[in-house]
């Protein structure tokens, strides 16, 4: 830690300064605090969607139920894609703070991959039930799965172009601080997207029952 | 190729939203020329419309609340009107239909545009300036959150030369707002005006927060900031946790309007109690995000004009905080009636109950503040001292509905409706006006005419109380709300006092606007020249009025609270020592985005998918147009700085 | 009229101070973990070992144990006093996460015991 004393009649020592005293935050920090919050704002709104989910799901309307639709198999998979994504999105943290392009490339890319991969399963999984019969607007169980799952996957969505976007910014503006900001921001954001799907393949497909 | 959209949705055959489109239109016009004739667009586009500078957005702000509390106000007193007439036999001059739509419409318009915009506006000016510091955390997403929600307040106003609005209320319950039985674009227009809005809201609580956390001047421990930056803290987190729930809802009842889906519809298993429920989770929290930056102005009002520091600054710090977390936990006293077991009922009673503990806190601590003090009677005083009165009343009938088995008598009563317009007058107006005259002179650099402000004061208090108190007379009676007729004429007696009140009121509004030109045409007699007008306590008031751009040349170091205080009657220390600084620059990002989100707005409610796509598109490539921008700082040289703190030293010595 | 100390000092994103190879074990040793507790959680689903009530209790505490290996490993939450004001939203983030969905599910199962479910609701209005 560094500090810079500007006035000649004090010295100042870092330690005895608490953290609240030290005056304005670096911009790093500022983001990854703002950023953070947001994040949490996204969780709430989760939270809204889960709680539609549990008050719900027992309202089939005649139509299908969580037993008969759900493959534990399947979600596996998936799970394992974005599992193995959020590592790969750690490695790419790492190489970008070594600020070595084509290791951040690599791993981006492989993120990237990963997460396209859970879309395309889960895109199938969702088309399949619509052939079926087994749409949104059967019944309120269905509405609220889709829109649980459904919003989890748009926000998968969202971040593979927010991905292929900072590959842009890196080749293009380098690893300056605002790119380095904005990668960090990015790695939050992927990370609890894996934390939001935790909580949905337990309560939604583990949890399922007749 | 233009969805549902056709001539038809213009009410050419209604006489009254017609001739008020037109006036708006004559109104816009010709202010639009006027700008355009004066040759004033490079200026408003420079300094105001791209800005990113946290005064002036809370400038922008507050003229927006003022704006549509205009709007807000004509539904008011259009709807007293109607309740003055309709007794009996006789019919009024409102068909229900047209009705329906003014209550809806008063309501959304007073708390989202009026309410937030006011309190977003004054925290948004006046944070920045008390923690320290040159700018919130970030400034250019402060653009965008603004223009949001002006886009937000622009659909609302089409709706009422355009289509129709919504005749469900200010939250829209289902199953009467599902597409089954609110079939047209009413219900659509609201729920995407406030979606757009809500997240302009959002990005403006994340700022705010991350602001009082992450950037406060050297020195200034959370123990040492103004508490007015507490409720601001408190508020701002409010925002964040419950807006979401607010979005989320809507986005499900939207999901069942558009595609068919079954969240809140009475078949395929849906269960409108659901959205009540939710929707009231982010209800309660909402009026809390209202009140607390009020009780922040008062808190510095009422300990700047006392002379005194703010008495029990720690327990004022606890009771916020202590508001805060148990604002979410009393929502189902907003639905007592409304099927829950008296367990339930219970728990939500009494959590109700607790939560005006903390509250009961504060206004002692109010008090405290002034008894001893050498107090002076100035135009924001005397808003604090209605408020502490009309608002004690206000949250004791609240009280009083807390208890369920009372509830069941008064939900949905008048006894309602003036309980909730006497905390939310009584205590956000009350404050808003208190602050917006309190920093006017730190925003502008001269103060507003006291006498008027007096006056206006007088006429809020009076034709509130006489607004309202009949209200809970009638709620008591049996009148029900939303009632555009009645059939007990002995009712009417009270309902016409209460148009008296909204008179009264209207006065009060009339006399706001005269005393805003009266102080602007008058203003070298009110300059204020020291940049501190009130002997203020905190840190604004050591910056010149207006402050420059960048706020503080140095940054001010805090060592205990009541910052500016310390070093107005204790200065110490060297001279400072001017550096050259980086600002902000300004940004087109917030306007750009809210230009395409309006007409994305629109195309969603009348169904015209490719001007969607459209809306959507512009607003993802001015996004991506800013994410390439690598100049985001301005540079003020130090000839700059010095040039301004010499003439604001030339000025202080003449004041 | 202020004294002038310009103090500058850096409080660090959470985790910042972690040297490039402590990244690279938090995210291996995260990895692990979460992969174990994964598989875990399906295994447990379909398993006739445990006793079938307490099935989601036990799916519920590894799905929480899940989040924390996220928090901790990936996201680097720690007690540090720089992730203090993280750990404080994060508390109220869960708080509320809390309130809207057990509140919700306890409201919701209240009014659905205490009222006349809708279908026969809608019955009565034919």
């Amino acid at each position: 830690m560094s500090i810079t004393i500007d006035t000649a009649t004090q010295q100042i020592a870092l330690d005895e300064v608490p953290l609240s005293q030290r005056g304005p935050a670096p911009q790093r920090v500022v983001a990854g605090f703002g950023f953070w919050l947001f994040l949490l704002s996204d969780i709430i709104i989760f939270s809204a969607l889960f709680a539609a989910y549990a008050v719900l799901n027992d309202q089939t309307n005649g139509g299908p139920g969580a037993i008969e639709l759900f493959n534990k198999r399947h979600v596996f998979i998936e799970t394992a894609c974005l599992l193995a994504s959020s590592f790969t999105c750690g490695m790419m943290v790492i190489s970008v703070d070594r600020r070595s392009a084509p290791s951040t490339y690599f791993w981006a890319l492989l993120t990237l991959l990963l997460g396209l991969a859970f879309l395309r399963l889960e895109v199938s999984e969702f088309s399949d039930m619509v052939l079926h019969g087994a749409g949104p607007s059967r019944s309120a169980f269905l509405s609220s799965f889709f829109t649980l799952v459904g919003t989890h996957g748009l926000h998968v969505t969202a971040g593979a172009c927010w991905l292929l976007v900072m590959m842009a910014q890196v080749a293009t503006l380098g690893f300056r601080p605002m790119v380095m900001r904005r990668m960090l921001c990015f790695s939050l954001f992927w990370h609890a997207l894996d934390i939001v799907w935790i909580g949905v393949f337990t309560v939604v497909y583990l949890g399922a029952h007749g | 190729m233009f969805g549902k959209l056709s001539w038809a949705a213009i009410p050419l055959n209604e006489p009254i939203p017609l001739i008020t489109v037109g006036v708006l239109i004559v109104g816009i016009v010709g202010i639009l020329s006027l700008v355009t004739w004066k040759g004033w667009w490079p200026y408003l586009w420079r300094e105001w419309i791209t800005t990113t500078d946290h005064k002036r957005l809370g400038v922008m702000y507050v003229i927006l609340a003022l704006v549509m509390l205009l709007r807000g106000f004509s539904d008011a007193i259009m709807m007293r009107a109607q309740l003055a007439l309709a007794a009996g036999h006789a019919a009024g001059y409102l068909p229900p239909d047209h009705y329906n739509q003014i209550f809806s419409a008063h309501g959304t318009i007073m708390i989202f545009f009026v309410g937030m915009a006011f309190v977003i506006g004054l925290m948004n000016f006046a944070l920045p300036l008390q923690l320290g510091v040159r700018d919130v955390a970030f400034p250019v997403l402060n653009s965008v959150g603004f223009w949001l929600t002006a886009a937000g307040v622009l659909l609302v106003n089409v709706s009422l030369g355009v289509g129709e609005f919504s005749r469900t209320g200010w939250l829209a319950y289902p199953p009467l707002s599902e597409i089954a039985y609110s079939p047209g674009v009413g219900v659509d227009y609201y729920l995407w005006s406030l979606q757009i809005s809500g997240l302009g809201t959002l990005l403006s609580g994340i700022n705010l927060t991350t602001t009082i956390l992450k950037l406060r001047a050297p020195g200034m421990s959370y123990a040492r900031m103004p508490v007015f930056c507490w409720t601001a803290l408190a508020s701002n987190l409010l925002i964040v946790a419950a807006f979401p729930i607010l979005t989320a809802t809507f986005a499900m009842l939207l999901l069942d309007r558009y595609l068919g889906f079954h969240f809140f519809t009475n078949d395929g298993g849906g269960n409108p109690m659901m959205y009540i429920n939710l929707i009231w989770g982010w209800g309660h929290p909402e009026v809390y995000i209202l009140i607390l930056p009020a009780f922040g102005v008062f808190s510095e009002v009422i300990a700047t004009f006392s002379g005194k520091p703010l008495f029990g600054y720690r327990s004022m710090v606890m009771a916020t905080m202590a508001i805060c977390v148990l604002s979410f936990m009393v929502w189902l006293h907003h639905f007592f009636t409304m099927g829950a077991g008296a367990n339930v009922n219970a728990f939500f009673g009494i959590a109700t109950m607790i939560i005006a503990v903390p509250t009961g806190v504060k206004v002692f601590n109010w008090l405290f503040t002034m008894y001893g003090g050498s107090i002076r009677f100035t135009a924001p005083v005397l808003w604090a001292i209605g408020f502490i009165v009309t608002f004690v009343i206000g949250g004791m009938t609240g009280v009083l509905m807390a208890i369920p088995p009372a509830d069941f008598v008064l939900h949905n009563s008048l006894f309602l409706i003036a309980h909730f317009h006497n905390v939310i007058i009584g205590g956000v107006i009350f404050g808003a006006m208190a602050g917006y005259t309190y920093w006017f002179p730190k925003a502008f650099g001269f103060k507003l005419h006291e006498g008027l402000g007096k006056a206006v004061f007088w006429c809020w208090f009076v034709g509130f109380y006489l607004a309202f108190m009949p209200l809970y007379g009638l709620g008591l009676m049996g009148a029900t709300r939303r009632m555009q007729h009645y059939a007990d004429t002995s009712w009417q007696p009270l309902m016409i006092v209460a148009f008296g009140g909204a008179v009264v009121i209207l006065i009060g509004i009339i006399l706001t606007v005269a005393q805003l030109v009266v102080s602007i045409r008058t203003r070298n007699r009110r300059r204020d020249l020291s940049g501190d007008p009130w002997n203020g306590r905190t840190l604004e008031w050591s910056t010149s009025s207006p402050p420059p751009v960048w706020n503080f040349a140095v940054l001010p170091v805090v060592s205990g609270p009541d910052a500016f205080w310390r070093t107005k009657h204790n200065p110490k220390g060297p001279a400072p020592k001017y550096e050259p600084l980086e600002v902000p620059k300004h940004s087109a990002l917030g306007f750009t985005v809210a230009f395409f989100a309006v007409p994305l707005g629109f195309a969603l409610i009348w169904h015209i998918w490719w001007l969607a796509i459209v809306g959507l598109l512009g607003i993802v490539a001015a996004v991506l147009r800013h994410a390439w921008r690598v100049d985001l700082e301005e540079h003020v040289s130090l000839a700059t700085i010095l040039e301004h703190e010499q003439a604001q030293q030339l000025r202080a010595a003449r004041a | 009229m202020n004294t002038t100390a310009n103090i500058v000092a850096e409080d660090r994103a959470p985790g910042a101070h972690q040297t490039g190879r402590d990244r690279l074990r938090s995210y291996v040793i995260g990895f692990v973990l979460a992969v174990v507790l994964t598989v875990a959680s399906f295994a447990a689903s379909s398993s006739s070992a445990v006793w079938g009530p307490s099935i989601p209790v036990l799916l519920g505490v590894l799905a929480i144990a899940q989040m924390g290996v996220h928090l901790v490993f990936f996201l680097h939450i720690s007690s540090a006093p720089d992730s203090t004001n993280n750990i404080l939203a994060l508390a109220f983030g869960i708080f509320v996460v809390g309130l809207v969905i057990f509140g919700s599910m306890i409201i919701v199962s209240n009014l659905n015991h205490n009222m006349m479910p809708m279908d026969q609701l809608l019955q009565m209005q034919r």
